[in-house]
């Protein structure tokens, strides 16, 4: 018996492991070694083949060849259910949890035996014996919908050490959390692996947590595994070349000397919209965006951020307050986001921005296709001036794609996003509203998407960029606003900005 | 004044009696659409597994002249039509409200077909407890004749509403309604969850079906619903999909629809017709001001469908 949790750790070896789809070789003969009550990072791209890796440890797939050991023995995994017998798990990236039930019911129904009849006092009871050897106190009567989402991630890893799992695969676990949980979820998961309670294999692409809280890392790169090694040993830079080989990284543009007596573009007086529940609303007291500067809006998702957004796009109705464009109010109409110049480029662009089934060509002349070199409107639309249009800004923004006519839905997210932002920045922008542009992209992707935007401001395009990524902020914005509750509680030059102080307030501590 | 002269006190009476009676088939519809759309599917052919479920109750009560064997008939052919419907829409790409339109249609036409014969004889009724007998009003009597079925439609939301928090099966029912991806992390198969759940819900249905042509109105024809196992599925909404307010708006539903004819039990010759249409009309009025455009339905299924 340990001293935490009551689990005992196990650990975990892969040998070979080679998954291939078809042709396509996802994992080739890769074997890492996670020994018990250790801290493990994954690192790699996207699309190296992580979760590939996972999935074979899981019982998700069955790999070509390869084999598992733990504890030293060989077994078989054929499910997730003999994985969980050995006492593996995994804590995904997005919730597991079922949103409509309590922390409790949603602990008691995930375990593999349940009474048909639940006794609540004796559950009841159970639990609170559980969580007093848990090393965070959580409320688990409240649903789980109402829960923040460092909570959440505490449930669902709380959740794993309630059905005895010893051995936990975390799957990006700080991407929806403040810095501050961050350090304290992985605190604490450290302290489990300290306390020789629990093993854990961490996919992450962030080095500072990588270096702050792994003992050993492995990474990998298009399947196969280019590197590992205990984390003292190796750094930043090391890391970064075993992850993404030799291929060429955007820089970004050195910022233009912002001007403090620009012009503001943007500016929004007493806002006041409901929130997506209808039980709250969003108020932006007052928020302006001068030519020339990129403001970031940092925030936990979920306060308020998407609803703004929303708002300036025009998808929702505002109680109250205006939106100024230029000096006109705005309302996001068609015909005024021309005449002013305004562009957007929404999160989860293939969603939010395409019509997943038009082709490539069609989807980058959304904004152009009705009207002609003028600028004025066309009654006959012409194919070939679409496809010229396109393939043109095809080449120019690097979209890698079968043909024009392929449905769009059939890129890959970065190249999705390099096709919306080819059609929003071709032309004039005055006014650029963004919306967490790099989430899910890989690195190459990453730096050019960024580099393209602060081109933009460069020019002279009014930024608001909303962000879940501080990092991402912190790189691009001249001023940082955080959005908590709804409302904007914090402003900060970023000269003065402290990751600290902003994931404070994130987290609405003042 | 007489005892059986009551005057406008007949009109409350009435209501009270009429939502009693009425709302029956609707308490046992709604409960068993509850229970589909907690799993997280739409069955919309409970309309005409609750015309084929008269059907059956009343063909086989009239066969060997037991209710009961009929009620449990009509909750056999029910079963059978949810559990149809859940095995065809496992398969990926189709669409459970279209599959439930067919079915409704289906299941009319099918009742039609095979009623045909039992339209003229008549069938034993299902038995009703005289809690009015302690009056000598006429009037009281006939509203306090509660059959054992709204007995039993009343227990079950109360059980319904218990088993959803405190058995494993009602929370496994929640797990799968409201994300498939953590139900199937959790080992638990959803097909197999929503094709049970809609199995049990069109058995209910078929219970509803049996009410209407085993008591009231007590006979077969082929215009025995008129849509009332599709008024059942809207009930479940805007009773958020707890098996009280099922409950609860079975009884207001049915309420209002006693109103018309309790009007003209007192006398008023004029527009009373308006008044069958109070039901729709309630339904109507109570669904605009509880929905919003701006908010998601509170307490929906996350998986449900429309909610998506």
């Amino acid at each position: 018996m340990s001293a935490i949790t009551g689990n005992k750790a196990v650990g975990v070896e892969t040998i070979g492991m080679t998954m291939r789809f078809g042709a396509f070789t996802a994992l080739g003969d890769v074997s890492i070694k996670v020994p018990a009550g250790s801290f493990h990072a994954l690192l790699g791209e996207n699309g190296a083949g992580k979760s590939t890796l996972v999935k074979c440890m899981m019982g998700f797939y069955h790999p070509t060849a390869g084999g598992i050991l733990v504890d030293g023995r060989e077994v078989a995994i054929a499910s997730p259910r003999d994985a969980s017998a050995l006492g593996l798990g995994m804590v995904y990236q997005h919730f597991t949890l079922v949103p409509s039930l309590t922390g409790a019911e949603n602990l008691v129904i995930s375990r593999e035996k349940v009474a048909g009849v639940i006794d609540w006092r004796k559950e009841r009871g159970d639990l609170a014996v559980f969580m007093d050897r848990m090393p965070f106190k959580l409320p688990l009567d409240v649903k789980v919908a109402e829960l923040a989402a460092g909570e959440k991630q505490k449930l669902e890893i709380i959740k794993q050490l309630y059905l005895g799992r010893s051995f936990l695969v975390l799957d990006e676990p700080t991407s929806v959390l403040t810095p501050g949980e961050a350090q304290e979820v992985l605190g604490l998961v450290r302290d489990m692996t300290k306390a020789g309670d629990l093993t854990v294999l961490m996919i992450s692409h962030k080095f500072h947590e990588v270096t702050a809280f792994a003992d050993d890392v492995s990474v990998l790169r298009k399947g196969r595994l280019t590197g590992t090694g205990r984390v003292v040993d190796l750094d930043r830079k090391a890391m970064a070349a075993m992850m993404i080989g030799d291929q060429p990284i955007a820089a970004l543009d050195s910022r233009a000397e912002p001007k403090p007596d620009a012009e503001i573009v943007l500016k929004v007086k007493a806002l006041k919209a409901p929130d997506r529940t209808g039980l709250k609303s969003i108020r932006i007291e007052d928020l302006g965006v001068r030519s020339g500067e990129i403001v970031g809006i940092a925030g936990i998702s979920g306060n308020g951020q998407k609803e703004f957004l929303e708002v300036l796009a025009g998808q929702r109705p505002r109680d109250a307050g205006e939106v100024m464009v230029r000096g006109t109010a705005y309302a996001a109409t068609r015909a005024e986001a021309r005449a002013l110049n305004v562009r957007l480029i929404p999160e989860e662009p293939l969603k939010n921005a395409c019509a997943p089934k038009m082709t490539v060509a069609e989807n980058i002349s959304f904004r152009t296709f009705d009207i002609d070199s003028n600028g004025k409107p066309v009654s006959w639309i012409s194919a070939s001036a679409i496809k010229a249009f396109s393939a043109r800004l095809v080449e120019q923004f690097k979209v890698k794609t079968a043909s024009l006519a392929s449905p769009i839905a059939s890129l890959s997210g970065g190249n999705v996003q390099r096709a919306v932002l080819a059609r929003e920045l071709t032309g004039e922008v005055d006014l650029l509203i963004v919306s967490n542009p790099c989430f899910g992209l890989d690195f190459s992707a990453v730096a050019e998407i960024r580099a393209r935007i602060m081109k933009a401001r460069n020019a002279g395009a009014a930024v608001l960029l909303m962000s879940e990524d501080l990092d991402e902020l912190l790189e691009l914005s001249d001023r940082i606003f955080v959005m908590s509750d709804g409302a904007l509680v914090y402003e900060t030059p970023i000269a003065q900005a402290s990751v600290q102080t902003i994931g404070e307030h994130m987290a609405g501590h003042h | 004044m007489d005892a059986t002269e009551i005057g406008l006190w007949g009109v409350p009476l009435a209501i009270l009696g009429g939502a009693i009676r009425v709302s029956t088939p609707f308490i046992f519809v709604s409960l068993g659409e509850a229970i589909t759309e907690r799993s997280g599917r739409i069955n919309l052919g409970l309309e005409g597994t609750l015309v084929f479920g008269a059907m059956t109750a009343y063909a086989v009560a009239v066969m060997t002249d037991s209710p009961w064997l009929g009620l449990l008939a009509a909750a056999a052919a029910g079963l059978c039509f949810g559990l149809f419907h859940g095995w065809i829409c496992k398969f990926p790409k189709v669409n459970d409200i279209a599959i439930g339109i067919a079915l409704m249609l289906f299941g009319s036409g099918l009742a039609f077909f095979f009623g045909k014969p039992f339209i003229k004889p008549k069938a034993p009724n299902l038995p009703a407890i005289p809690f009015g007998a302690w009056s000598d009003i006429p009037q009281v009597q006939a509203a306090l004749d509660v059959n054992v079925l709204f007995l039993i439609g009343a227990a079950l939301s109360l059980v319904l509403w218990w088993a959803f928090r405190n058995t494993r099966a009602g929370l496994i029912v929640r797990v799968v309604g409201d994300s498939s991806d953590a139900a199937r992390a959790m080992g638990l198969n959803p097909n197999t969850v929503r094709l049970v759940a809609t199995g049990v819900g069109g058995a209910l249905a078929g219970i509803g079906g049996a009410y209407l042509s085993l008591y009231y109105p007590g006979s077969w024809t082929e215009r025995i619903s008129s849509g009332q196992g599709l008024m059942a599925v809207a009930l479940v909404i805007f009773a958020r999909w707890n098996p009280l307010g099922c409950f609860a708006a079975a009884l207001l539903f049915g309420g209002a629809g006693a109103l018309g004819p309790a009007l003209q039990s007192v006398g008023v010759t004029q527009g009373y017709y308006l008044f069958y249409a109070a039901p729709y009309i309630l339904t109507l009025i109570i669904m605009i001001a509880t929905s919003s455009p701006t908010r998601s339905l509170a307490g929906a299924p996350g998986e449900l469908s429309i909610t998506k």
